[in-house]
């Protein structure tokens, strides 16, 4: 056991402790109850969806993974799909579980609290409420050939052309990627130089990386939709 | 009345009685701590909790609401599958027998369609109340990285769940699911640098998790082994280990 939770232990002796019985079993039945009956009653005046039996013959337009997956098949469009479909989603698993390491500040453990955690707060608020925002775009305002449509407006299929999309020279996207990355790394070492010096040096690249990359996306969705650009950087292999 | 009261009491001091239940229940501080540590359901949790972490306003009962529909869906579950066939000539016609003609089936297969969705949800705003609570921070940290593989558990579990009732919905979100793992790098496909290891559509990832081609009967086979077994006895593993660690970490966070 560490130190941390020998301390922790400690402190729990001194704080005021009441019985699981009833205390907290009672309230746990009663939230058991609640979703069981929730649960019933809802399911009992909302059937679950059932299509025509499945025909490989006849797509589905458009064809929406389930909506937990939405987020990730909306940045399809602005993305190649090894970088929607896996390397976004690996990044995400991966920062969620680097979040505790790279955390280092020790206010606001075991309570709500906002302005002596202001940066990781608002950070994971706003990856939140982006993951679901494109899940609300990608259920609701996105038709045949996935097309955008307002969810007031019907889906038809004479939506107009979009309009051609240009990608960036490959001199210039290298150069917007270096820009990016390295003034994204650099400034706030040195603007917020406590907090970088707080991290240290690894810790500090790990968060900012996995914040850019995070960015990166936003960034992307912007200058597709103002500038229709498709791509920033192309190569044999793979573009960006 | 006393008639009533005379045959509880002798009943409560037969041998037999006295050899399941093992304490008495006169409200003695004993016999609560008793009643938690000496049922096997119950002694989950410590015998005395911190007053703050029975608010609800505190966990907002999330952990334990994934927890409870995860159990709820695995009787349902169990009941759907003395239904149910993983074989495409079958499959959609016991999902209408389901919803037609099995007594309670349509809820029975309803039921379990919405407790899936719920369970993403509450999972979902568990790992939302516990960032904003802090309670990742030492000496929790493991147990955070825990619940982000739980996470991608459950999101698999629904996942694989979506294709079993062989209908159009289910099928082509399978399709756009498993296309993108055809453009995984090295390992799809279609993917970048999949030459280097000479990966073709018969031998990279998707293949694998389809078990073919295309989407066939050896994926609705994949699919029902992974929901019914492979993954909700890794998910059920995690969560052990999930609430051990909440109690060796010292219990339940809360202010210092
Ligand atoms: C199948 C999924 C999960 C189940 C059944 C589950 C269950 C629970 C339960 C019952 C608790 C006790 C406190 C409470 O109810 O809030 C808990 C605490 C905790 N969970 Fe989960 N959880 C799951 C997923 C997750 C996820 C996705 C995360 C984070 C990424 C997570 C991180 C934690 C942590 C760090 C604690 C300790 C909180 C504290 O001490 O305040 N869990 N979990």
């Amino acid at each position: 056991m560490s130190n941390h939770a020998e301390a922790q232990i400690a402190n729990n002796k001194k704080t005021e402790k009441v019985f699981s019985w009833p205390n907290l079993v009672a309230k746990e039945f009663i939230a058991a109850i609640l979703v069981t009956v929730v649960l019933l009653v809802y399911s009992y005046y909302v059937d679950a969806p059932l299509r025509e039996l499945a025909n490989p013959g006849e797509p589905e337009n458009p064809a929406k993974a389930p909506w937990y997956f939405l987020g990730l098949q909306e940045i399809l469009v602005y993305f190649d799909p090894w970088i929607a479909g896996v390397v976004v989603p690996s990044i995400i698993i991966m920062g969620l579980m680097a979040i505790p390491y790279i955390d280092v500040n020790p206010k606001g453990n075991g309570g709500y609290c906002f302005w002596d955690r202001r940066f990781a707060v608002t950070v994971f608020l706003f990856g939140f409420i982006f993951w679901y925002l494109l899940i609300i775009v990608g259920t609701y305002m996105r038709g045949p050939f996935w097309a955008f449509f307002w969810p007031w407006e019907t889906w038809s299929f004479d939506f107009p052309t979009p309009p051609p999309l240009i990608s960036l020279p490959n001199w210039l996207g290298i150069f917007a990627l270096l820009i990016y990355f390295g003034f994204g790394m650099l400034v706030p070492a040195v603007a917020f130089w406590k907090f970088a010096k707080q991290l240290g040096f690894i810790r500090y690249n790990i968060t900012m990386g996995l914040f850019l990359l995070m960015m990166g996306v936003l960034v992307k969705i912007a200058l597709r939709l103002m500038f229709n650009i498709k791509y920033i950087l192309q190569t044999p292999w793979f573009n960006i | 009345m006393n008639l009533i009261l005379y045959f509880i009491r002798k009943l409560t001091e037969t041998e037999v009685w006295k050899s399941v239940f093992r304490h008495g229940y006169t409200d003695t501080s004993r016999n609560r701590a008793l009643q938690t540590i000496s049922n096997v359901w119950l002694h989950l949790h410590p015998v005395k909790v911190p007053k703050h972490a029975v608010k609800i306003r505190f966990t907002w009962c999330l952990g334990g609401l994934t927890f409870f529909i995860f159990l709820f869906l695995t009787v349902t579950g169990v009941l759907l599958m003395f239904y149910y066939v993983p074989d495409v000539n079958r499959a959609y016609a016991d999902m209408i027998d389901l919803m037609y003609v099995v007594p309670l089936g349509r809820l029975l297969r309803t039921s379990h369609r919405w407790a899936g969705h719920a369970m993403v949800i509450t999972v979902c705003f568990h790992m939302l109340r516990v960032f904003l609570t802090g309670s990742y921070k030492a000496p929790r940290q493991f147990n955070w990285v825990l619940g982000v593989l739980l996470l991608v558990l459950t999101f698999l579990l629904s996942f694989t769940g979506y294709l079993l009732p062989w209908d159009q919905l289910g099928y082509w979100a399978i399709m756009v699911g498993t296309n993108m793992g055809a453009a995984t790098p090295v390992m799809g496909y279609q993917g970048p640098f999949a030459e280097l290891l000479g990966v073709k559509i018969n031998n990279d990832i998707r293949f694998a998790l389809l078990g073919g081609t295309q989407i066939d009967a050896p994926s609705l086979l994949r699919a029902y082994v992974w929901h019914c077994i492979g993954i909700p006895i890794i998910a059920g593993a995690l969560m052990i280990l999930h609430f051990w660690r909440v109690r060796k970490d010292g219990g339940i966070s809360g202010p210092l």
